[in-house]
């Protein structure tokens, strides 16, 4: 009946703070991951919204190649009206 | 004895239970972020192609307006427009043309303004610039036109009142001329050598 009572003592004074300090540890650890994750995912989200205007740069493509050839155009008869150095 | 393990198996379920939301959450933000880096992926994927293709575009351009304006002005002038332009960039010469680095300058803004050079150059006969870069220029910068007009015969552009009268004409000319006879008529032929 003793070594009974001893060993609940140990349970409740040594078995049990032991189990809630590693428990509680991971908890807190898992706690703090949460708002990084969060902050990751809101990143994340709005990297990709800054994104929607890439499809522009297909406009722009269009742009820059329709001006080249208005300047190959315009070069072409300056070519022909100016003389050489 | 009973009471000690169910209060030890409750701290673990209620620490576990809670780790395991935690997990969630970090799983459920985990899945979001993933979702936006796919986005975000997907949306660049094509930049680089398009951005090359506008950097050769662009490329093209340049080397169509540099070597255009070496061609037509020279390396030494067109160094001197593009500085005159933008102060500074003669240095840096053209991207294609490395001898274009060392070239001293010629101040071409100082003379000219913008159209006159082409003028000039349209021209021909204009001098451009300066002789030397440290001596004085060609033209009077404050009196372009005259001395534009100076290139020219000198009565006809400094003094055209000075100019002769244009002859009148026609039955009421003050001053008569009689019709020559042989006009209309078949050429006079030399006589042969004998």
């Amino acid at each position: 009946m003793t070594l009974e009572w001893i060993g609940d003592a140990i349970l409740l004074l040594v078995v049990l703070p032991v189990v809630v300090y590693l428990l509680r540890g991971v908890l807190n650890a898992a706690n703090s991951i949460v708002p990084s994750a969060q902050q990751i995912a809101s990143a994340a989200t709005a990297g990709s919204k800054d994104l929607d205007a890439t499809a522009l740069l297909l406009t722009t493509q269009g742009q820059v190649q329709k001006t080249i050839e208005v300047a190959a155009d315009y070069g072409g008869s300056l070519d022909v009206i100016l003389d050489d150095a | 004895m009973i009471i000690a393990v169910l209060l030890i198996v409750l701290a673990v379920v209620y620490y576990l239970v809670s780790t395991i939301v935690a997990l969630q959450r970090i799983t459920n933000a985990l899945d979001e972020a993933i979702t936006g880096v796919v986005g975000i992926i997907e949306k660049s994927a094509p930049v680089d192609e398009v951005v090359t293709s506008i950097n050769a575009n662009l490329d093209a351009g340049v080397d169509l307006l540099e070597g255009l304006l070496v061609k037509k002005a020279g390396v030494v002038d067109a160094v001197g427009l593009v500085d005159g332009l933008y102060p500074g960039a003669g240095a840096q010469g053209f991207r294609n043309i490395p001898d274009s680095q060392g070239v001293d300058a010629p101040r071409i803004s100082e003379v000219y303004t913008k159209g006159t050079l082409t003028l000039a150059r349209l021209g021909r006969e204009a001098p451009i610039a300066t002789a030397n870069p440290a001596g004085p220029v060609l033209r009077d910068p404050a009196y372009g036109s005259r001395a534009a007009r100076l290139l020219y015969p000198e009565v006809r552009q400094e003094k055209p009142s000075n100019l002769a009268r244009s002859p009148v004409i026609g039955t009421d000319a003050p001053e008569q001329y009689e019709r020559r006879e042989d006009i209309g008529k078949p050429r006079k032929r030399m006589p042969v050598r004998d």
